[in-house]
């Protein structure tokens, strides 16, 4: 029947386009893997780079990013969920200035990471005079994924039915006491799910920290105020380096990124899970 | 409060805690292979040193830092590769303690710096063959004549093949890569080769990063590129070095050549300068002094063209007026 | 808690006696928290618009966005954007050649073909995928995707376009499969039913019930998926290289305007000069044509909504 045949090579086209996607992917990661993995040792995790492949390492990368994260959950979090709680608790949605802010913060989402690199040469490392700081990178991040967070946070406090707010303010409580007691609590797990996504593609971003001045040969533990390279701005300088060694310690440190990355999302995947609440 | 929120904080927590354990860890590992002449004697001096500049000399500089590091491991340089000129901008807003040089100093910056009121020393720290590469499978050429290199090079040039050059040379695509408008390579390569500084024809792939450079000749049959001597001597499996024929006849690119001054037009010196009031910081006189000190060896470690005594004599004495200056 | 609930004896008293201007400062504050997103828009347009107005005192617009050669740096400077925009143009039409297509077939076969379990695996898969950085892309263009082409015969330069337009299109297929997924998945059962109750086969209810249903949410998909490729900077920085090149050919080098902002801006052009501002020229340029297509996605989405009970 030509209709079965039709609907067979249809179907099989379909697994097709989904299997080469997952194929390419999937070569993707086992050629970094393969290229890594016998650079993969203690030294890349404690040895800073060098121009000698041998003794090179990516350990101020390593700590940078690592800092970069702790500072982006600190910034970010508080002014995302402190949004996304006005937006949803306090702002008048018919006011034209809360539209906008709506549709300002759809629009940030949208506008390539370069940009905000851009927005932090102009303003924090000329404009305030920063410099090429830690500080200035985790800002920049900041802004960034800060629409992402605020979105997250939204859907999650969105969800929470309004039967426990109006409970809350039948029993006398002020707005403030509904939204700390009632609402913030039980938004949490949706809203460390997003800020944890968040966090992961801000760690692996490189263009905004390219402009913010990351790419320089840095030999010793970067401080706040310091000047610093991030893992993935590590792996670029080493993928620039024409010694077919450097392509393979990139490799190495990308298996070192992409660890740190399954480790966060995976923690966000078992929040999810483990704090899902049916209303 | 639930317990996930604690969870987060945790998280949190424990991320800058990482961080600041490991960095506790201080800047120890990766000694230099074998070469450190001294793994003692430092005077645990600390402090931070900032260099920028040539991406020519920026390996040197780094090489040196590098074997500094073990003798003094608690002093810290950075080094930057802007480009000699992006190098001498900054350097002359006093951004920079050093800044690396692939040609002198430019008679604008030299003002530039006096305005902002940043007296500075220089220094040859090495000498440099400026090397014409051509991709490892190249087997039609081995030596150009600066004629044939500025008919290449000169601003508005259509040589766009190899037999455009040379009717003996095969139709094979000519594919130019080089250094970009801030590199001092750039500056002094096309004053010698097209008569003027900065002249040159823009259709090429530019980049400040040497490296470019070398991936991209090596990659293409019809590839020619310039760029510093060490970065063909890092890649001599890659890469085919021609000779230059300066009218005496072709001279290939090497130390030796280098130094005799037999290589011309294209043999120069290589700098590094440095802020007088820098010297008034014991590290920046003990990096100096140590780069002068061990010259030699780390120029033929990391492949460059050594000073010769004569050069290196007049290095010193200036590094002993700078110091003396700066004590005074 | 304080107030007490009001006494059945006395009138209720439905206003706080004195007022709480904690709840004042509470909402004080979440406002300011709220302006952060606003100053980030303003402080882009600044960024951006007051440079390239600069810009555009030297450099007339006509010159700049129908000039053929771009070298800013160079004696004699040209200033014609159009090799940028084609290399980015360029790069998207690979990209998407091969990401559209290839994610919403995966899509369609996720939503309406898998099974619960499958879907259960495959779908958090793809949005771990969809997390990788960039750069891990770009290696791959770099050491993999480049031999790759020249082994099986296609003469591509060491940088090039196409390396670049195919990673590219592997990097966005998970984000357009999720989001067009998502979209299939939230049209109601009963659609589906109902066509299935007429005698279709799963082919024609995917084709000519869900997709139909679905295609705004798909449509904004392919339009983020473009929109991102537009906006990359790392696979195309590392793979694609830095000269730029008004061309069709994607076997050739060329340059794209983020690539050209992150070279700049990397490097120490001083602040002021014309060159330096050329960042904020192409910045601004690349930001309106992000900016149109989020517009032209947001509207595209509300015309073809289809709104169920």
């Amino acid at each position: 029947m030509s209709r079965g045949l039709k609907g067979g090579l249809f179907q099989l086209a379909l697994l097709f386009s989904l299997g080469v996607g997952f194929l390419m992917l999937g070569t993707l990661l086992v050629d970094v893997f393969k290229d890594g993995l016998p650079y993969l040792d203690k030294k890349l995790l404690t040895d800073p780079p060098s121009t000698d492949p041998e003794i090179a390492g990516a350990r101020p990368a390593i700590i940078a990013t690592l800092y970069l994260g702790g500072l982006l959950l600190l910034l970010t979090v508080p002014i995302g969920v402190f949004t996304a709680i006005y937006l949803e608790e306090y702002a008048n949605k018919t006011r034209w200035y809360n539209r906008l802010l709506e549709i300002n913060i759809q629009n940030l989402a949208a506008v390539p990471s370069i940009v905000y690199g851009i927005l932090g040469l102009a303003f924090l490392v000329r404009g305030l005079g920063l410099g090429r700081v830690l500080l200035a990178g985790a800002m920049i991040l900041t802004l960034l994924v800060l629409p992402t967070v605020i979105i997250a946070s939204r859907e999650a406090i969105r969800a929470i039915p309004d039967s426990i707010r109006q409970g809350a303010y039948a029993l006398g409580a002020t707005q403030w006491q509904v939204v700390s007691r009632q609402v913030l609590p039980a938004a949490i797990p949706g809203i460390a799910t997003g800020s944890i996504l968040a966090l992961s593609r801000a760690i692996g971003e490189t263009a905004p920290l390219i402009l913010i001045g990351a790419v320089t040969y840095i030999s010793f533990d970067p401080t706040i105020l310091g000047p610093f390279t991030a893992l993935p701005i590590q792996i670029f300088s080493f993928l620039r380096l024409p010694q077919e060694e450097f392509k393979l310690l990139a490799a190495a440190s990308i298996i070192v990124l992409l660890g740190i990355l399954i480790t966060l999302n995976a923690f966000a995947i078992w929040i999810r899970n483990r704090y899902r609440r049916t209303w | 409060m639930a317990t996930n929120m604690r969870k987060r904080v945790l998280l949190a927590l424990l991320l800058v805690l990482a961080a600041s354990v490991s960095g506790c860890g201080g800047g120890r590992g990766g000694e230099a292979d074998g070469t450190t002449a001294t793994s003692n004697g430092g005077q645990g001096l600390s402090g931070r040193i900032q260099a920028d500049g040539s991406s020519t000399v920026g390996p040197f500089t780094t090489a040196a830092a590098e074997r500094f590091r073990a003798v003094e491991p608690d002093v810290q340089v950075t080094v930057g590769v802007s480009g000699t000129g992006g190098g001498f901008e900054r350097f002359c807003r006093g951004e920079t303690d050093l800044s690396n040089a692939s040609r002198p100093i430019k008679e604008e910056e030299t003002k530039i710096c006096e305005e902002g009121e940043i007296p500075y020393v220089e220094f040859q720290v090495a000498n440099d063959a400026l090397t014409v590469v051509v991709n490892k499978d190249n087997d039609w050429v081995d030596c150009l004549t600066v004629d044939q290199l500025k008919s290449i090079w000169e601003p508005g040039s259509k040589v766009g093949s190899w037999s455009d050059i040379d009717s003996s040379f095969p139709d094979v695509k000519l594919r130019l890569f080089g250094p970009g408008t801030d590199s001092g390579t750039f500056d002094y390569f096309t004053d010698e080769i097209n008569g003027e500084e900065g002249a040159s024809r823009s259709d090429y792939a530019a980049s400040e990063d040497d490296n470019t450079t070398v991936t991209g000749v090596s990659g293409e049959r019809g590839g020619l590129g310039y760029f510093g001597f060490s970065y063909f001597e890092e890649n001599q499996d890659n890469l085919k070095a021609l000779a230059i024929d300066g009218g005496d006849g072709c001279v290939t690119p090497s130390v030796k050549n280098a130094q005799n001054g037999t290589y011309t037009p294209l043999a120069r010196p290589l700098f590094i300068y440095a802020k007088q009031e820098s010297f008034e910081r014991p590290e920046v006189e003990a990096f100096v002094s140590y780069i002068l000190e061990n010259e030699t060896e780390i120029a033929e470690a990391s492949q460059y063209v050594p000073l010769t005594t004569e050069q290196l004599e007049k290095a010193q004495g200036d590094f002993e007026a700078a110091v003396q200056k700066a004590s005074g | 808690m304080s107030t007490p609930a009001a006494t059945a004896r006395a009138e209720p008293q439905l206003r706080a006696r004195r007022r709480r201007y904690s709840e004042d400062v509470v909402k004080g504050v979440l406002g300011l928290c709220a302006l952060v997103s606003v100053a980030t828009t303003v402080g882009i347009v600044i960024a951006l618009f007051i440079p390239a107005f600069e810009f555009f005192q030297d450099i007339s617009v006509v010159d700049f966005l129908t000039g053929t050669e771009w070298a800013p740096l160079f004696e004699p400077a040209h200033f014609g954007v159009l090799p940028l925009i084609s290399g980015t143009l360029l790069v998207t039409a690979v990209a998407g050649a091969l990401a559209l297509p290839l994610g919403l077939g995966g899509a369609i076969y996720l939503s309406e073909y898998a099974g619960p379990r499958t879907r259960g695996v495959l779908k958090p898969a793809l949005e771990l995928l969809a997390g990788i950085p960039t750069i891990v892309f770009g290696y791959f263009a770099l050491t993999f995707m480049t031999p790759l082409l020249r082994d099986i015969g296609i003469q591509v330069e060491v940088f090039n376009t196409l390396s670049a337009g195919i990673v590219m299109g592997v990097y966005l297929i998970p984000t357009v499969a999720s989001l067009s997924e998502d979209a299939m998945g939230a049209v109601p059962r009963d659609l589906r039913d109902g066509a299935y109750a007429l005698g279709s086969t799963k082919m024609q209810v995917a084709t000519r019930v869900v997709v139909p249903a679905a295609v705004s949410g798909i449509i904004a998909s392919f339009v983020l998926g473009i929109s991102r490729a537009i906006g990359e900077t790392m696979i195309v920085l590392v793979a694609m290289g830095q000269q730029p090149n008004l061309t069709l050919d994607p076997r050739a080098a060329a340059e794209t305007m983020t690539a050209f902002i992150a070279a700049t801006g990397a490097g120490d052009v001083p602040t002021g000069t014309l060159e330096y501002k050329t960042i904020f020229a192409v910045g601004a340029t690349l930001f309106l044509m992000t900016f149109v297509m989020n517009i032209i996605a947001i509207r595209l989405v509300r015309k073809y909504r289809e709104v169920y009970e």
